[in-house]
């Protein structure tokens, strides 16, 4: 049987669940016997492929954001939102509550220490959107694995749970929202 | 068991004395239903629903149900079980509450209930609301964002403290918890550290300043074992009632 494909990425997040998948330590050894890694930043591969699994990371925060997602939605037949960012907006989400134009102001025009203070607006910066948004407001998406980020062990359970046909169970240790 | 009237939840026989609720007979009876606005020391509020259980096929809130004999009482049903995600769910939209900033987090009822009923993403349309902090106290802290309305401070300072600090304003979606001064400022007011209406929240809607991160993330009540273990219910003794729930 040829190996399951799976991309992951960092949308608005902090990398911190990939930081996790890392935590797997010698479980990435048997990780790798049972799925070969597509577009992911353990690849570096830039451009994802058509695959069986996605894992993302971090919310939508900006055009870029909603370009990678569509195209993480149309390359992979399951789809995994990780961590509280993915589905809740996260800390990035904390700036719904102000509108973009108070939260580019208070970094760019009026913080501490600025000199020439200007909004950045150089055309290879993607474009932020006026909220943050969680995978799901934006896109299908099949499993959820809250966390912030998700413990390896989750990470663990989840993965190997998923790619056997089970069930996803966690433990109650396993299941945080922190 | 022997002597006294009798109902079952979930098939289990439960003692219970004339007067109390399904809840505090269930409780008394080591069984945990899932619950946010009630708290032993208080008279039920039922506002929060998050006790919803089955009484003789009718759906009603266990915190202010009488106990009756016979009653035939459905709580751990997966009908039941998803109108509790429901309500949580909900509950998580309507404030903010960013469980990754917040230093409540592994202490918190709210989240607590949440891993209970195995919530893992809430499917509605997060409000992410603009409310104020209140910080003018010296040693309380009112962060309105994560308020679930659950009155538990407006029953302790009016019931207990006799004081009325608190109120619910408005209805509806317009309801938020106000501070009785002309301000509206906790610091404006006799509020205290010592009293009961700060020791209740169930959520981190009231923190007590200047001592953060006293114990470590991983490390508090709800971290290790569930709140059905190790909440509310774990202050009755194992022998009194006739099981916990597994």
């Amino acid at each position: 049987m040829s190996k399951l494909k799976v991309a992951t990425c960092s949308l608005a997040g902090c990398f911190g669940c990939h930081m996790s998948i890392l935590d797997l330590d010698e479980r990435l050894f048997t990780l790798v016997d049972l799925v070969e890694f597509d577009r992911s930043p353990i690849t570096d591969i830039k451009q994802i492929g058509v695959c069986d699994v996605g894992i993302i990371e971090g919310g939508v925060c900006n055009a870029e954001n909603v370009h990678v997602l569509r195209e993480f939605r149309s390359h992979c037949n399951i789809l995994i939102s990780m961590g509280a960012c993915a589905i809740t907006g996260g800390v990035p989400a904390m700036r719904n509550r102000f509108t973009l134009k108070e939260c580019l102001d208070e970094s760019y025009i009026s913080g501490m220490g600025l000199l020439d203070a200007q909004i950045p607006n150089d055309p290879e910066i993607p474009l932020l959107l006026s909220k943050v948004h969680p995978l799901h407001e934006v896109v299908k998406i099949d499993y959820f694995l809250p966390g912030c980020p998700p413990s390896a062990d989750a990470i663990w359970t989840f993965l190997t749970q998923l790619l056997s046909g089970q069930p996803i169970a966690l433990s109650y240790t396993q299941l945080h929202y922190d | 068991m022997n002597g006294g009237p009798l109902f079952t939840i979930d098939d289990h026989p439960v003692l219970f004395q004339d007067g109390q609720t399904i809840m505090e007979a269930a409780r008394a009876a080591g069984v945990y239903i899932p619950h946010l606005c009630f708290n032993p020391e208080f008279a039920p509020h039922g506002s929060c629903r998050v006790c919803l259980v089955k009484v003789n096929g009718r759906t009603q809130a266990s915190c202010t149900t009488p106990a009756m004999a016979g009653q035939v009482v459905q709580s751990e049903t997966e009908e039941l079980r998803d109108i509790r995600r429901g309500i949580l769910e909900m509950m998580f939209v309507e404030g903010n509450h960013v469980c990754p900033a917040c230093e409540k987090s592994g202490a918190c009822q709210l989240q607590a209930v949440a891993y209970y009923v195995g919530m893992l993403a809430s499917p509605f349309t997060y409000f992410y609301p603009r409310r104020a902090l209140d910080a003018s106290h010296p040693d309380v802290v009112i962060d309105f964002n994560r308020c679930i309305l659950c009155e538990l401070c407006v029953r302790a300072s009016r019931d207990i403290d006799g004081k009325n600090v608190f109120a619910v304003q408005n209805r509806g979606i317009q309801a938020h918890l106000v501070i009785n001064t002309p301000s509206g400022k906790l610091g404006a007011t006799t509020f205290s550290i010592t009293d009961k209406a700060a020791q209740v929240c169930p959520t981190g809607a009231m923190m007590i300043k200047n001592q953060g991160y006293g114990s470590p993330i991983g490390s508090r009540l709800y971290d290790q074992e569930s709140v059905k273990i190790v909440g509310d219910v774990a202050q009755v003794p194992e022998s009194e009632g006739g099981r916990r729930h597994e």
